[in-house]
């Protein structure tokens, strides 16, 4: 009878454990919300009460209260709308080439064993350069177009994302492909059936890199080479001091780098929902 | 039953690195006859594997010569892989099965590689799913499987294609003690009533003294034949499970058991050739 009682209200206790255990994880997530917010808050009371107390210069510094009417400015006259969707634009086109170049040169490079040692040394070398330096180059060879911006963000990027995949590629279980061997298959099905479908989750971890430096490549061709984007607006306001108007390029750029990260993200919990 | 189905003559393979070359395998000649279980053993890391690999046509033998006997008629073919349909089924020491592909999905991979997806085969890998009775896990992820389920998926995704000759190797390793008794003896009743021949590789002395037909012990590497002992239980028929406690079972373990241990100590062993004992 003891031990029945004991066995019930253990239980009973773990019940009521995992209700409490789930009350305070969910107790924690509102914390770290809202913490979250109030030291975005207190970032921007800060900027603003600094600002008109004279402690910083709003006309170097900005303030949070110019920053929201030079944004309303931008969106009445358009230049929001044409700025932002160009950077966009050059930033989706130079991360889709990216994802399809490197896509297909892994491919080959995992096809052919003597084409990757040839041509390692070279892929090491080009992905360690500094890519902001071939951006002149770009331009004496492209001129000053989208063109330019969009080789400037896919060469940031497509050098190290060849070598990921690659990489990735190389790491498949070797007994996996010797099984597609066993059941009559060549090299082409090892590739479609074991070492792609297993490289899924590093593919999707390589486009996160990649549309943050295909970015990062876009707004540095636009500092050299453009006449419309947030990179140019930057580039411009800095050269009139109109401060607000960098700054407010880049706040809509954090904003950009946000949303395209999170669509990425989203992709990859779709992806492992699905598997 | 007594037409060989496989003959190997005089095979020979190295492996080669820049430190040096490795024999793994020096002058193995046997038969295998339809419809016979052969089980291999030896001294761990001499060359079974690369034996299979070789006869499965994964690896190209140095010298010597594989027949492949298809049909009844003698037809010879020396590279059974290179036609479109694989007639020899290996499996692997793991399932290997994809997480990313429901268990049918998985079954069905070797059809899909060698485009047989006919109806009727894919009617026949219901039934196996069935007769092996795991249709109702056919929409699951592997993940969700036990151990035995998987490598009897594994075995039907082998089976498939239906080969002539099922290659073997360890598949019950990876497997706990208790799946690895039921699995093994699953497969083995799935594989006699099938009218398979198979070559199983295993460490496992009991395993094949109670699966097998015909045993064959290999010598440390270079592999060579050391002695080829038919397996005569007075309970044949019978589960491979009950088969261990027939009255011959003991002699046998014991005489194998001196075969391998002779191996681990004697540096230049007396190279015994089928037939001679």
């Amino acid at each position: 009878m003891k031990t029945m009682c004991k066995i019930r209200k253990s239980s009973g206790q773990a019940l009521s454990n995992q209700e409490a255990y789930e009350r305070t994880r969910l107790k924690h997530r509102r914390l770290v919300t809202l913490a979250r917010l109030l030291v975005l808050v207190f970032f921007l009371f800060i900027w603003e009460l600094t600002a008109r107390m004279g402690y910083i210069d709003a006309f170097f510094f900005s303030s949070p209260s110019r920053v929201a009417l030079c944004f309303l400015d931008m969106v009445k006259d358009g230049t929001f709308f044409t700025n932002t969707g160009i950077t966009l634009l050059e930033t989706v086109a130079s991360f889709l080439l990216v994802l399809i170049i490197s896509m297909l040169a892994s491919t080959l490079l995992w096809y052919s064993h003597k084409c990757s040692e040839v041509l390692e040394p070279y892929l090491v070398v080009l992905n360690s350069l500094p890519k902001s330096a071939l951006a002149p180059l770009f331009i004496v060879w492209l001129g000053t177009g989208i063109n330019t911006i969009i080789v400037a963000g896919i060469s940031v990027a497509v050098f190290g994302s060849i070598i990921n995949l690659y990489t990735g590629f190389r790491q498949v279980d070797e007994e996996k492909i010797k099984l597609i061997y066993t059941l009559g298959g060549g090299k082409k099905d090892a590739f479609l059936k074991v070492v792609f479908p297993g490289s899924i989750p590093t593919i999707l971890s390589n486009m996160k890199v990649n549309i943050g430096l295909a970015l990062v490549g876009v707004v540095i061709g636009e500092f050299l080479a453009a006449r419309r984007g947030l990179g140019y607006l930057i580039i411009y306001g800095s050269q009139v001091f109109q401060l607000n108007m960098v700054i407010t390029s880049i706040l809509i750029l954090c904003i950009i780098a946000m949303g395209l990260y999170q669509m990425i993200q989203a992709l990859e919990h779709f992806y492992q929902k699905k598997v | 039953m007594t037409n060989p189905i496989l003959e190997l003559h005089d095979i020979c393979y190295s492996y080669h690195s820049l430190e040096g070359e490795t024999d793994a395998l020096s002058h193995i000649s046997f038969q295998v006859k339809k419809g016979e279980f052969l089980a291999i053993v030896g001294p761990s890391g001499c060359g079974k594997s690369t034996l299979l690999s070789i006869i499965s046509g994964l690896l190209l033998p140095e010298s010597g010569e594989i027949r492949f006997l298809v049909d009844k008629e003698g037809d010879t073919d020396k590279h059974p892989m290179a036609g479109s349909c694989p007639r020899i089924g290996y499996m692997l020491q793991h399932d290997h099965l994809f997480e990313w592909r429901t268990i049918y999905r998985n079954v069905i991979l070797g059809l899909e590689i060698n485009h047989q997806l006919t109806p009727q085969k894919k009617q026949r890998v219901m039934e196996l799913l069935k007769d092996y009775g795991l249709d109702k896990f056919k929409d699951k992820k592997p993940g969700e499987l036990s151990g035995g389920m998987k490598q009897r998926a594994a075995l039907i995704r082998t089976l498939a294609l239906d080969p002539e000759i099922l290659l073997l190797d360890e598949p019950f390793s990876a497997l706990d003690y208790q799946t690895r008794l039921s699995v093994s003896s699953d497969i083995c009743s799935i594989i006699r009533s099938a009218g398979k021949t198979a070559i199983l590789v295993t460490h496992d002395l009991s395993e094949a003294i109670s699966l097998a037909d015909r045993i064959l012990v290999l010598s440390k590497r270079p592999a060579t034949i050391k002695c080829d002992i038919p397996i005569h239980l007075t309970i044949s028929g019978n589960s491979p499970l009950a088969s261990r406690n027939a009255p011959e079972y003991q002699g046998y373990f014991n005489q194998l058991w001196k075969e391998i241990s002779d191996e681990n100590h004697v540096q230049n062993p007396q190279i015994i050739r089928p037939g001679s004992k």
